[in-house]
Parts: C-alpha cells; structure tokens; sequence
C-alpha cells in the first residue's frame, strides 16, 4: 500500500504539472461558468451540462491514459527492474490517473456551482460530478487495457476513437434504429440488458433520476426509466456502473501482470 | 553467481531463447554479444523479471528469481533507452526510484558529480538533451551500490568524456567484486571492459568462456574479428 501510494504521488505530480490537465479542468469551468450565466436557471444549465460530460469525459479519460500509458513505457520497465511488485505499479499507475482526470470533473464543474448553483440544484450537481467520475474510471481502465494489448501507439489511439465513438454516438442510435425496425416484438427486456451494457447509458440514467429532463434520455434511458420507475433504476444503474468500473481495471492488471515489456 | 537453465521464449511464433544454458561468474564483467535479433535484450528482460520465460528456470545467488520481486534490490539495471516522465525533474526521478527501493538504499553520489549531471539535477527532464538523460539513465544503475549491474549498451549516445567515466565506473565496481553483465555493440569498449563473452546466436549460447580464451581459439588478435568469426561459423536454425 505504501510503494502503491508512493507510484500514484510521482505520477499525479507529474501529470498535475502537465498543461494538459490544468487544460481540462479549464474547459469544464469556463462550460459550467457559461452555461450557469447564459443559460438559464442552474437545472437548465445542468442538463446542457450534462450531455457535455456524457460526451466528454470517457473521451478525455480513453484516450489520455491509452497516450500516457504508451509515453510511460520505458519507465514502466525501469520502475519495474527496481523491486516493485507489478500490481503496485499497476494500481499506483491507474489511481493516479483516475485521480488527475477526476480532479479536472471536481475542480470544473464543483467550483462553479458551489459559487454560484445555488442549493436547489446542489444534489444534481453533485450525481453529475460523481458520474463524471464514475465515466473517468470506466473509459480510464479501458484506455490502459487497450494500451497493454497494442502495442502500435496509432493503433491503439484509432482503436480508442473507435470504443469512444461506438459507446457516445453508434450505440444508442443503432439501437434506436433496431427498435424501430422492430417495433413489432416486446423489446422492453433487451433494452435493459443494452442499457445495463454501455456505461454511458447508466450515467445517463444516474442523471435522470435528479432531473426532469427528457432530452437526455435517449432511447435506451426512456425504456430504463419506464421499467424501474427513478430511484430503483438509479439503484441498479449505480451497481452496474460500480460493476463497469472493475472490469477494466481487473482486465487491465491482469495484462499488466502477464505482459513482456 | 547467475546461473540460467534451459531458458526458452517465443514472441508468437518466433523463438527468440532456444533452451539457454549459461553461468555468469560473480566478480567479472560479462559481455552478452551476439547479432541484432539474436536475443540478448530478451535474456536481460528475463533476469529482471520483464519478460516472461516460457520454460527453463534463472538463479540468482542460488534463490530462483520468481513472482517476488525483492531480488531485484540487488540488480542495478540501465536500460538501452529511457524515458522518464518529463515534468519531473532529475533529482525527483532519482527520489522515486530511492523511494520504491526502501529505506536501507545507499546512495552513491560520487557518478552523478563525475558525469557532471549534479548541475542538471534541479531541471525537469524534458528541458535535459538526449546525452544528459543517457547520462542520468547510466547514473541511477549505479546510485544504489546494488552487487549486480545490468546494462544495456550503458554507453550509447554518451559523449567521449562521459563514457570514459562510465567504463572507468564499471571497472572499479569490478575490483569491489561486482558482478556486471553488459550488452554493447562497441567491440573497443568490450575489448577494454570484459573479462567473460557470452555470445548468443539465433537464441542459443554459441560461446562462453574468457575473451582471451575466445582470442585463442579463433587465432584472432581483436575481440571484434574472433566473435565475427565465431558468428560467421554458427549454423543459422531454421
């Protein structure tokens, strides 16, 4: 725990004095700061928000630790001919960049509303924080599984793209398209299971439960929230969401640990 | 003593160790030669523990060299290429490695001041040239008086100067009795530094034993034409 401790602090140092960062946390300030003085009341503002952080984040998070994976790899060796265990350097790696990304969600969003979201739209903010968290584990692991598994850097930059692509855009009007082609079948169940199976449709559904807000159920969130009522779909959305966030990190420390670098 | 027994790895479908069976003497400088491709990055990944074997077993001071990586606290290991994270500065990256190596590291500053790197140690890696991270590289092998050294090519893309003070290093750590295991393509250097060959060759041991013993047995003067020749005579494996 102390070495793992010890890995993240080197590398959060590092990334906090990249501009990259700092960069990140900006733009989600100078949106949140926007949209809570031009757009209306902090709920509105929130729900603009919200697709902001539904797109965003697992971009950010995929594609920044897929990137400083590969850029890490040297050192990776060099850390790992010291007497370190793998799943140290492993677990120090992920938490420092879970950590950085997620600080870039807080510092971003949370300073705005905390000055000027006013305590009506307090608890929203704060699902919507969390879920952005949550999206920075989720795409995070899978950024650093798909690093360990490619060994081009293209490649795996293009292959992160692709994953993003497919869950934030491709998913939910795919399934759009086969509901309606066919609409004659009770479709009700599979669009749970498709629902349970896209970690962008949970926050999705995270956020419905603490807004009013049909425009950003999309398809898959609108049967969700029909079937399970809010508070019990919001209740099996957090568990998948928590289920979501260890398959990457077990799937990536298993790579880690049988790797040849 | 590093003693490595039927040591194979494939990469797919390519072998790249074919049953390595080799000896490394404590107390002598041991020089892995061999073509490029012919494994010999892969045998010093598989000491460290970077690579995983398929089969044969590595011993280190006579204790297996397994999953638990405490042995590598006596390992001092300067990869062919480095990369550190670049908004750290040298003396940062110096303090991690002291970190994960615990409490009872020693320290050996005396390299840092002759490579002239003790200037440079405040700045941030990404603002040091190519040369002065190779220099830090060779540096941190060295600053933890570990009884092995590991080195991969430890003086390529030094200036003159530098590798002398590194070749100069290398030697003394020899006379205190460590054991130094290095790969270079720079036969002067190896003529100057080595007491034992190890040549590898389509991942089998072609030759090991002394240099002046290799000298011998292929008539030639020069280390680099004795290993030419020994290389022009290994059967390629299909």
């Amino acid at each position: 725990m102390r070495l793992t401790a010890k890995v993240a602090a080197f590398q959060l140092v590092d990334v906090a004095r990249s501009r990259w960062l700092p960069g990140y946390a900006a733009f989600f300030l100078l949106a949140t700061e926007l949209l809570l003085r031009f757009g209306g009341d902090p709920t509105r503002a929130l729900v603009s928000l919200t697709t902001v952080v539904l797109f965003i984040v697992p971009l950010a998070a995929i594609v920044f630790a897929t990137v400083y994976v590969h850029s890490a790899r040297e050192f990776i060796e060099l850390v790992l001919a010291q007497p370190v265990g793998r799943g140290t350097l492993f677990a120090g790696t992920y938490a420092a960049m879970v950590t950085a990304l997620s600080a870039g969600v807080v510092v971003g969003i949370g300073i705005p509303f905390a000055l000027r979201g006013g305590a009506g739209a307090a608890g929203a903010a704060a699902v919507l924080v969390a879920m952005g968290v949550a999206l920075t584990v989720v795409f995070a692991g899978a950024g650093v599984a798909l690093a360990l598994r490619t060994e081009d850097r293209i490649r795996a930059f293009g292959l992160a793209l692709g994953i993003w692509a497919c869950a934030a855009l491709v998913y939910d009007a795919a399934l759009l398209v086969l509901a309606t082609a066919l609409a004659s079948y009770p479709l009700e169940r599979p669009l749970l299971v498709a629902t349970l199976a896209n970690p962008i449709d949970l926050a999705r559904v995270m956020m419905l439960a603490h807004l009013d807000a049909s425009a950003l159920m999309g398809y898959t969130g609108a049967a969700f929230t029909r079937a399970f009522g809010s508070a019990a779909g919001a209740a099996l959305a957090a568990a998948a969401l928590v289920v979501w966030g260890a398959i990457p990190a077990l799937l990536g420390a298993r790579m880690f640990r049988r790797k040849d670098f | 003593m590093i003693e490595i027994r039927a040591l194979t790895k494939s990469f797919g479908a390519r072998e790249v160790l074919r049953g390595v069976d080799l000896c490394v003497r404590p107390g002598r400088v041991t020089a892995v030669v061999g073509s490029n491709g012919a494994g010999k990055t892969t045998l010093i990944k598989c000491l460290l523990g970077l690579v995983h074997p398929d089969g044969g077993e590595i011993r280190l001071g006579g204790a297996r060299v397994g999953s638990d990586p405490a042995y590598r606290a006596s390992i001092g290991y300067a990869p062919q290429m480095s990369r550190f994270p670049e908004n750290l500065t040298a003396r940062e990256v110096t303090n991690v490695l002291l970190g994960l190596r615990g409490p009872s590291a020693i320290i050996d500053w005396e390299l840092v001041e002759r490579l002239a790197l003790a200037p440079h140690m405040t700045s941030r890696v990404r603002t040091l040239s190519g040369g002065t991270r190779q220099k830090l590289t060779v540096a941190l092998a060295f600053l933890f008086a570990p009884n092995l050294y590991v080195l991969d090519e430890p003086t390529a893309g030094l200036d003159p100067a530098a590798s002398a003070v590194v070749k100069d290093k290398i030697l003394a750590e020899r006379g205190k009795g460590k054991t130094v295991l290095v790969t270079s393509h720079v036969m002067s250097e190896l003529e100057e530094l080595t007491d034992d060959i190890v040549l590898l060759s389509a991942g089998r041991v072609a030759y090991v034993g002394t240099a002046q013993k290799l000298r011998t047995f292929t008539g030639q003067r020069h280390l680099e034409r004795a290993i030419a020749l020994i290389m022009a005579r290994e059967p390629v494996c299909a």
